[in-house]
């Protein structure tokens, strides 16, 4: 039996749990520290619209801000408040925590070595990638009612209901937009859908070394404009921030919550958006592929490529929040169930339409 | 004993218990919270028999989306425990019926249960072979070739309940005010704000 053990399980129970937690430290690391320059860089883009500063006291411009915050966050008392459920009140911050950085498992955020053979840098490289984003990410719901819920207070509960019902419109186009990105690719794993952006468009126009057009923001246009301002009802931006707008109800769901507990609530929010901002890149914009095929642009790292395209979605997700006006519940919910909804679906079938007659099909 | 076998007991015991936590919670959010907590481990259990789209499958389907209605209703509940508690002797009786009843029926049916020898020469070679295909291309061609009528019936009957539902529900209220998108769109500035030059001191 002790044979046995050493033989057959020790290796397996050790060695796999410590390779994992490596790999999954070495993107969680980084992707908390940008998360916090990515809230930075909200503000301080949101300041500049607006003829401000930003935050520019801690540290050279500000830069320590993020940190800052998180420093006062945990030092601050939490107060749980005596009706509420206390267990399902300490449980929904850690939820929303827990699943925004779990997704994370299966995003490849740059190739592999050698590059051609659909490997990448990525934690886990699962077949139906794009499956557990959906699963996990149809849990984010769960931290907001929850939360909710919890607070015992019935405002918290109502907007919860509201943010639930917001991101449950539109996770529906979501899917339908990612089904006809599926149907370019024949595949759910990402690597392969970064892969499949590698020939296409481009190689048909007779500019095979413009390799942005073969990215399926183009082919696939409507579906790509409709994923971003679907992301931006998902992960409760503005102009779609109706369980928060700030200037009316305070902080929504969160109300009851403080201290450390809600910034993990902020933290799981800012996680969403920037995983939003790396589906997208992976989905239309070509993940890790430079933009032309030029010698000095494919000598650069592929995380890098997929980080400038992170932060160019980030910067239209901040800009959008600068510059558009909130939109009305009823306008939130016409635009998702009665606009994106029949247009993905249309879009499903006229995809999968033309990659039936003409041939192309994966 | 390999090491996904610690998983499966591992997943199976959490199955079980939090099975049991769901007809023994006081609270109703608490059974449904081991509801889904059950419903993540039965997931499990599918990857660790290799079916990896049924589980995330489960988890989309029923944790993202059942689960998500059934807390809705369920925290909508103004829970009183006494009034709950009330009826509890009165209806223990056949309640403890119907689970008797049909463990029962399961226990003669596993212990009935027959494979029929030589039943594997019986089944037609896969074409092409499983093995080379992943989980979910495997389901897609069955499912959308041999099974597409079936398939697509599943589809009507769900789309058939979902209208009844509505129908059912939905009370055509003619005093209600409602939002005319195509109005708000085409109204412009003028149409709402008139300037006017107004002298200093006298006011319209």
């Amino acid at each position: 039996m002790i044979d046995f053990f050493w033989s057959s399980i020790w290796p397996w129970i050790i060695w796999t749990p410590v390779l994992k937690t490596i790999q999954s430290l070495a993107i969680l690391v980084p992707l908390l520290i940008m998360v916090a320059y990515i809230i930075y860089a909200d503000r301080k883009i949101w300041a500049a619209v607006q003829l401000r500063r930003g935050p520019n006291v801690v540290g050279p411009w500000g830069l320590l801000q993020s940190f800052a915050d998180m420093a006062k966050f945990l030092f601050k008392e939490p107060i749980i408040p005596s009706g509420s459920n206390k267990v399902l009140f300490l449980l929904a911050p850690l939820i929303t925590a827990f699943v925004t950085l779990a997704v994370w498992a299966v995003v490849p955020v740059g190739a592999g070595w050698p590059a051609d053979e659909g490997t990448s840098w990525v934690v886990a490289n699962i077949n139906v990638g794009i499956l557990y984003v959906l699963a996990i990410s149809s849990l984010e719901v769960y931290g907001i009612i929850i939360g909710g819920w919890a607070s015992n207070s019935k405002y918290p509960f109502l907007s919860a209901l509201r943010s639930a019902g917001q991101m449950i419109s539109y996770e529906v186009s979501i899917g339908f937009v990612i089904v006809t990105v599926l149907l370019c690719v024949g595949s759910l794993n990402l690597t392969d859908i970064v892969m499949a952006q590698k020939s296409g468009l481009a190689d048909w126009l007779g500019v095979p070394w413009l390799t942005v057009l073969n990215w399926f923001w183009l082919p696939l246009f409507p579906m790509f404009i409709v994923f971003f301002i679907s992301a931006l009802a998902e992960t409760n931006r503005p102009p779609f921030d109706l369980p928060e707008a700030e200037s009316e109800l305070v902080a929504g769901f969160m109300v009851e919550y403080s201290s450390s507990l809600y910034m993990l609530f902020m933290l799981g929010e800012y996680l969403a958006i920037t995983f939003m901002c790396a589906i997208i890149t992976i989905l239309f914009l070509g993940g890790w592929l430079p933009p032309m095929d030029v010698w000095f642009l494919n000598w650069v790292p592929g995380v890098i490529w997929f980080l400038l395209k992170v932060w160019v979605v980030f910067f239209m997700f901040a800009m959008v929040k600068a510059f558009v006006p909130r939109y009305r519940y009823d306008q939130l919910m016409r635009l998702g169930w009665k606009v994106f909804l029949p247009l993905s679906l249309f879009m499903v079938v006229a995809v999968a339409s033309v990659l039936h007659f003409f041939d192309m099909a994966p | 004993m390999e090491g996904t076998d610690l998983f499966f007991y591992l997943f199976s015991a959490l199955v079980i218990l939090s099975g049991l936590m769901v007809v023994s919670a006081r609270n109703p959010v608490h059974a449904v919270m081991f509801l889904i907590f059950a419903f993540i481990n039965a997931a499990g259990i599918f990857l660790l028999l290799g079916a990896e789209f049924l589980a995330m499958t489960l988890v989309i389907v029923y944790v993202g989306a059942v689960a998500v209605l059934f807390l809705f209703v369920v925290m909508m509940l103004d829970i009183d425990f006494a009034e709950m508690r009330a009826g509890y002797m009165k209806y223990f009786p056949i309640g403890a019926l119907i689970g008797f009843a049909v463990l029962a029926e399961l226990i003669a049916l596993f212990g009935a249960w027959k494979t029929k020898s030589g039943l594997n020469v019986v089944k037609a070679p896969m074409d092409p072979e499983l093995a080379a295909l992943t989980n979910t291309e495997a389901l897609g061609r069955v499912l959308f070739t041999e099974y597409v009528f079936y398939f697509e019936a599943v589809g009507i009957i769900l789309l058939t309940a979902m209208i009844g539902a509505i129908i059912l529900t939905h009370r055509k209220n003619d005093r209600a005010r409602r939002q005319n998108i195509a109005d708000q769109v085409a109204r412009t500035p003028e149409m709402s704000i008139e300037i006017r030059k107004v002298e200093t001191g006298k006011g319209i």
